[in-house]
């Protein structure tokens, strides 16, 4: 008789280290060959073509032309998450106390753009936008202006399209720690004399922080490396970072400038998820579909 | 009472903000539509008349059926993947000893924090020298990668909700660990699954960046084709299929509720079914 | 199997030793159940039945000792090899199958074809009283319903023994004592062993034909629940099982278990009593006295004298908190409409017992 506990798995036995490899070994694979290594290569580029270098890094920040796009990247990406929040918090507030038909309604308000395609909002921003736009369209027919304004291809255009995208990521970690807070706190902190204001400033934001911190800093990283509605609603005029990557691999083949620029937006990316490494949160986004 | 009313007024400035911002959120999107089905050849809001044209000009267009049916098979292709080795991975984590189990779920969400951006400049170096780019493997492998955290976490969650004594039930009744999987575990995880899988076709199908580097001129999805057009002209077909576009996340996102509250009952008629 | 019968439900588990790291959860464990015998294991939590249920079961398998079942040893088989019947603390009904479909499980998992499975399961349904029930989800039934279900997928396939694990816990206090007395008559029906692992007393002693206590994953004692109540054999026994007043003193001669001691109080009083167990001179030694052993008189002047300072009346009796003069704080319960004395708050009385009521243990035992 053997002296050893049967190979069966189910029923809250722990798979052995070995096994569980194994259930892990096709995702390894995977993100070795196409997550890892890709990654490594261009940040090889960046250090060691032709030789062991940091030029191509110190350049970014030499020349004015990449300061400023990298400036102008971070401008942009700070005003688009404060426009979102302004814009989430209330929308997550009354989702958060909403039920029944009306939560439905504002849910479906969020998830749809948040699972549509970026390029198919980025575009409908351009039909509203453009010269002969929709925009411009309404403010003639209705005699506000006389000629077509400039819209698109400013920064302002760029902030509006990028937090109209990003949107749904603040709102949905919001959403989630308001729906936390009982209504009871706030019916007690009124009940023991606190204004509106004094409900929110000491009861309710103090117990949203932890949300709201999550969508900023979610917003705030999917701003720093947006390609798709920068390139399209800024052009060249209101260049970021992505789109001087870009441009860097498809017109000037300078792969390790290209490998530098993508190491900065890497270093911030990375340094500002450890910071906050308990607000990355991504089961907000899947849980609520 | 002022206090009241104040309070009052403060909920109903509260709640139009809100429907406000919902407007926001989705006008842009659906004011396409309509113009969409303008004859005109720019578009126009209110749309001077009612035209399929553009819709029949997609259709006809090789270009776009082609680069729409292979976005189609990649979506296919990446949903399949990254369901069937993102479950593997969720059940290691869950209910495995994986050695270096905090550096594994720094790469789950690895392809979530990392732009983009860097990514698809990253993969466009490896992948023209594996001879990958515009190739159907290039696109799986890419977007399967990049659907992953989103998998693993819908499976996490359906896992983590899931009660393991139900597995302890199945065995002492008689049931190996092959039929505990199939007929209790299965069965009760699958509405996650069916989501995951969802989320992974969605994501791979609406994915424009990694897609804009890796395409070549003979094979590229539809959202590269897309941003093609958008950049050179805004024409009335790119608002057809963006229409398109919108009613089938709709419909997908409401197949998924669907498909999620059926299988509950489907589970049930298979487990009676079967011998 | 070349067993007859009366064999085929008999489990021992000899010598059983599980650790959990430096724990050890259960500790040289051994124990007999006969065929058709209901033990129920007893204890707090922690005291190691559940690991003991579960090492039966399968779903953990000990770093010491054996396990058999029917002479079969299955120390090592795992669980869907044992052909037992197992009932959890939670129901665990397959919740996307119905009733029926739930309980002809096993029977599918046996190979039963599908006229037979129905019929089977339909038969196991009316058993616990269910007989309308089979088409309906586990979600819509009651609480008592679904363990009634969860009895009737676990008896389906006859197997050899039940296990059950806590499986009343879940249930208010009516229904429980309802459920007590049913799963108690199904068991005699069928004839099948049960090994009922519950931390209610009462639960134990009104079902179980045998009882085994546990402490620490130490059996403490195994038998009929009259002797567990009335005869102790270790402390821990005398203190879990019912009420008791404990006295702590010293003895001054060594004493074997059944003789006659007298101890020493704490607080220079004496105390006559008979020793539990083995009992060595000079260490510390407590007295077990039942509540309702004490004998309360008006005055006199034999036994303790004592001052009530409480009478809590519950109906069927009413419970006294004694002071006794040197401070000992005592329990007594005087049983209603049996024409006895009920002293008031504040009113002095004799506290007596008889010398084979107040049992003798070491103090750590």
């Amino acid at each position: 008789m053997s002296q050893r506990p049967p190979r069966f798995l189910l029923g809250g036995r722990r798979y052995s280290p070995a096994a569980s490899l194994l259930l892990a070994a096709p995702f390894l694979l995977l993100v070795a060959v196409v997550f890892v290594l890709p990654l490594a290569t261009l940040l090889h580029e960046s250090l060691f073509v032709p030789g062991p270098t940091m030029a191509h890094y110190a350049r970014a920040f030499d020349e004015p032309v990449y300061l400023r796009v990298m400036l102008r990247t971070v401008r942009i990406a700070v005003f688009v998450t404060v426009l979102a929040l302004l814009l989430a918090w209330p929308l997550a507030w009354v989702m958060s106390r909403s039920r029944g038909l009306g939560l439905a309604l504002l849910a479906a308000a969020v998830l749809l753009p948040l699972w549509t395609s970026v390029l198919v909002r980025t575009y409908a921003w351009m039909v509203l936008l453009q010269r002969n736009g929709v925009v411009n369209q309404l403010l003639e027919r209705a005699g506000l202006i006389d000629e077509p304004m400039r819209l698109l291809y400013t920064e302002g255009a760029v902030v509006l399209a990028m937090a109209h995208v990003l949107l749904p990521f603040m709102v949905l970690p919001i959403y989630s720690a308001l729906k936390g807070i009982p209504e009871d706190y706030t019916r007690a902190a009124q009940m023991l004399g606190a204004s509106a204001w004094a409900t929110f400033r000491e009861v309710i934001w103090p117990l949203a922080l932890p949300g709201v911190t999550s969508g900023c800093l979610m917003v705030f990283l999917l701003a720093l490396g947006f390609f798709v509605t920068p390139a399209l609603v800024g052009g060249p005029q209101q260049m970021m970072i992505a789109t001087l990557v870009s441009q860097q691999v498809r017109e000037m083949l300078d792969w390790p400038f290209a490998g530098a620029l993508v190491g900065i937006l890497l270093g911030f990316v990375l340094v500002l998820t450890l910071v906050f490494k308990r607000a990355v949160r991504l089961d907000r986004f899947v849980g609520s579909a | 009472m002022s206090a009241v009313r104040g309070n009052r007024a403060g909920r109903m400035a509260l709640n139009a903000a809100a429907y406000a911002v919902t407007v926001f959120l989705l006008l842009p999107t659906l004011i396409i539509a309509p113009m969409s089905v303008g004859p005109e050849r720019y578009l126009r809001f209110p749309p001077a008349g009612f035209s399929t044209r553009w819709y029949t000009e997609y259709f006809q267009d090789e270009e776009w059926v082609r680069a729409t049916l292979f976005s189609l098979e990649a979506g296919v292709i990446a949903a399949v993947c990254a369901t069937v080795v993102g479950t593997m991975l969720a059940l290691a984590l869950v209910r495995g000893r994986l050695p270096g189990k905090g550096l594994v779920e720094l790469l789950v969400i690895g392809p979530v924090i990392v732009p983009h951006i860097a990514l698809a400049v990253a993969m466009f170096l490896v992948f023209e020298q594996l001879r990958l780019t515009g190739s159907l493997l290039g696109f799986a492998m890419a977007h399967t990668v990049l659907a992953l955290p989103f998998v693993v976490f819908t499976v996490l969650a359906a896992l983590y909700r899931f009660d393991v004594e139900l597995e302890r039930a199945a065995l002492s009744c008689g049931a190996g660990s092959f039929r505990t999987f199939r007929y209790v575990t299965l069965p009760l995880i699958a509405p996650g699954l069916v989501s995951a899988a969802l989320f992974a076709f969605i994501i791979s199908f609406d994915e424009a960046v990694v897609s804009f580097f890796i395409s070549d001129l003979d094979r590229k999805t539809l959202p590269r084709k897309m941003f093609e057009d958008i950049d050179y002209n805004i024409s009335p077909t790119l608002a057809a299929v963006a229409t398109m576009l919108t009613a089938l996340t709709i419909a997908a996102l409401l197949l998924g509720y669907l498909l999620k509250r059926g299988l509950e009952r489907r589970a049930r008629a298979t487990a009676a079914q079967e011998d | 199997m070349g067993l007859p019968d009366g064999m085929k439900g008999r489990v021992a588990v000899q010598g059983l030793v599980k650790r959990f790291g430096p724990v050890r959860a259960v500790d040289h464990v051994s124990l007999e159940v006969s065929s058709g015998e209901f033990l129920a294991l007893l204890g707090p939590s922690g005291s190691g039945k559940t690991t003991i249920l579960m090492s039966i079961a399968g779903f953990e398998f000990p770093d010491d000792g054996r396990i058999l079942i029917g002479g079969e040893d299955v120390t090592w088989s795992p669980p869907n090899k044992r052909n037992l019947g197992m009932v959890f603390q939670r129901y665990t009904l397959f919740p996307h199958m119905s009733v029926l479909e739930n309980i002809a499980f096993p029977l599918k998992m046996r190979g039963v074809g599908r006229a037979e499975r129905e019929e089977r399961a339909r038969a196991a349904l009316r058993t616990v009283r269910l007989g309308q029930m089979g088409e309906r989800m586990p979600s819509q039934l009651s609480g008592g319903q679904q363990q009634r279900v969860a009895m009737a997928r676990a008896i389906v396939y006859q197997p050899r023994v039940l296990l059950m694990d806590e499986p009343l816990s879940a249930l208010d206090k009516n229904l429980r004592e309802e459920m007590q007395i049913e799963i108690k008559h199904l068991q005699r029906e069928i004839g099948i062993t049960v090994i009922f692992v519950t931390h209610d007393q009462t639960e134990a002693l009104t079902m179980a034909d045998r009882v085994a206590v546990l402490d620490h994953g130490r059996l403490q004692q195994i038998g009929v629940p009259r002797e567990l109540y009335e005869k102790p054999e270790t402390g821990f026994v005398a203190g879990f099982i019912g009420e008791t007043n404990f006295c702590e003193g010293t003895l001054q001669r060594a004493a074997m278990p059944g003789d006659p001691v007298s101890v020493t109080l704490d607080n220079g009083g004496r105390m006559e009593a008979v020793a539990a167990q083995a009992l060595s001179a000079g260490e510390r030694i407590k007295v077990a006295l039942r509540p309702e052993r004490l004998r309360v008189e008006p005055g006199g002047t034999d036994g303790m004298a004592a001052r009530v300072s409480e009478a809590i009346y519950a109906g069927n009796a009413t419970t006294l908190l004694l002071e006794a003069d040197d401070g000992q704080v005592l329990r007594a319960r005087i049983p209603a409409g049996a024409g006895l004395h009920e002293p008031r708050p504040g009113e002095a009385v004799r506290l007596s017992w008889q010398r084979a009521d107040a049992r003798a243990f070491m103090a750590g035992s």
